[in-house]
C-alpha cells in the first residue's frame, strides 16, 4: 500500500472538504437539495476513501466499529425521541408544531432539523458499518499476487 | 455591442467548446483501439471539456453564490479527474499490462516502473491481456 503516493496525497487533501461538504448539506438541507440520507452517504464516504487508500486499520483506529454502532442506534434515538418529545407535550407523535405552540414554524424547523440530524447520524454509521463487514473479509486476491 | 452581449459570446464560446471536448473524449473512449490509448482520450478532453464548461457557467452567473460554487466544484473536479486517472492507469500497469510496441523500447517489463519490478520478483500470474 506504501507506493501509492499520489492517492494517499490527493485523499489528504479531500477527506476534510468532503465532511465539510457532507455538513453543509446536512444542515443546509431545508432549503436546497439535501438533507439527512444524502449527508449521511457523503460523510460516510470521507470515511470509506481514506479506509480504501489508507487501509482498514487505519480508518478503525479514526472511528472504530463500536463508536459506529453506537451510532447507528444514537440517530434513531434521536429520530424517535423527537417523536416521543411531541407525544410528552401533549400532541401527536413527530407533530412539530407543539415544540413552540406560540410560532408552529419555529417548531416546525427545529423539529425538521432535529430529525434530519438522526437520519443523518444513523445512515453514516451504518454505510461504514456495511464499508466495515464488507472490507473486513479475507481478501480472495492477494496484495502481492497484483 | 454592449458588455453582456460580449459576455455571453465569450462564455458560450467556453461552453461549446468544452462540449466539443467531451464529444471528443467519448467518442475517442469508444473508437481507441486499447486500453491505454482510450484512457488518455478520456482523461485528458474531461479535464480540458470540464474547465471550459465551468467557466462558461461561471461567466453566465456574475459575481453571484453561484460562481463561487461553481469554481470549488471546478477545482474539486480538476484534482480528482487525473487523480482517478492515475489509479486507473497505476493499477493496470502494476498488474502487467503494458502499452501496445512498448516492448520496443524497453527489453524488459521490469525497467518500467518499480513496481512493475516488486510484483515480477513475488511470482505473480500474468494477467495480461485480462484487463
Amino acid at each position: 500500500m506504501r507506493h501509492h503516493l499520489l492517492l494517499r496525497v490527493i485523499t489528504k487533501l479531500l477527506v476534510g472538504p468532503i465532511l465539510l461538504f457532507a455538513l453543509y448539506v446536512q444542515f443546509h438541507g431545508d432549503y436546497s437539495p439535501g438533507g439527512g440520507f444524502q449527508a449521511g452517504v457523503i460523510f460516510a464516504v470521507a470515511f470509506i476513501l481514506f479506509g480504501i487508500v489508507f487501509g482498514l486499520a487505519k480508518v478503525k483506529q479514526v472511528f472504530p466499529p463500536w463508536l459506529v454502532h453506537k451510532l447507528a442506534a444514537l440517530g434513531v434515538l434521536i429520530y424517535a425521541g423527537t417523536g416521543v418529545y411531541s407525544l410528552m407535550l401533549g400532541s401527536t407523535y413527530l407533530n412539530y408544531s407543539a415544540f413552540t405552540p406560540a410560532h408552529p414554524e419555529h417548531g416546525q424547523h427545529w423539529g425538521i432539523l432535529v430529525v434530519e440530524l438522526g437520519v443523518g447520524v444513523t445512515v453514516a454509521a451504518v454505510m461504514v458499518a456495511i464499508y466495515y463487514a464488507f472490507a473486513a473479509r479475507p481478501p480472495v486476491i492477494h496484495d502481492e499476487e497484483w | 455591442m454592449s458588455l453582456d452581449v460580449i459576455m455571453d459570446i465569450v462564455s458560450w464560446i467556453a461552453i461549446l467548446a468544452g462540449s466539443a471536448f467531451m464529444l471528443i473524449g467519448a467518442i475517442g473512449t469508444l473508437r481507441f483501439p486499447d486500453f491505454w490509448a482510450r484512457v488518455h482520450a478520456v482523461s485528458v478532453t474531461d479535464s480540458a471539456g470540464m474547465l471550459l464548461l465551468t467557466l462558461g457557467m461561471c461567466i453566465q452567473g456574475g459575481f453571484t453564490l453561484v460562481t463561487a460554487k461553481l469554481v470549488i466544484i471546478g477545482v474539486f473536479l480538476f484534482i480528482t479527474g487525473p487523480t482517478a486517472t492515475h489509479a486507473v492507469a497505476n493499477a493496470a500497469l502494476v498488474s502487467g499490462f503494458l502499452p501496445k510496441g512498448a516492448d520496443k523500447f524497453c527489453s524488459e517489463k521490469k525497467k518500467l516502473s518499480p513496481e512493475v519490478k516488486k510484483t515480477k520478483a513475488k511470482k505473480r500470474a500474468p494477467l495480461k491481456g485480462k484487463l
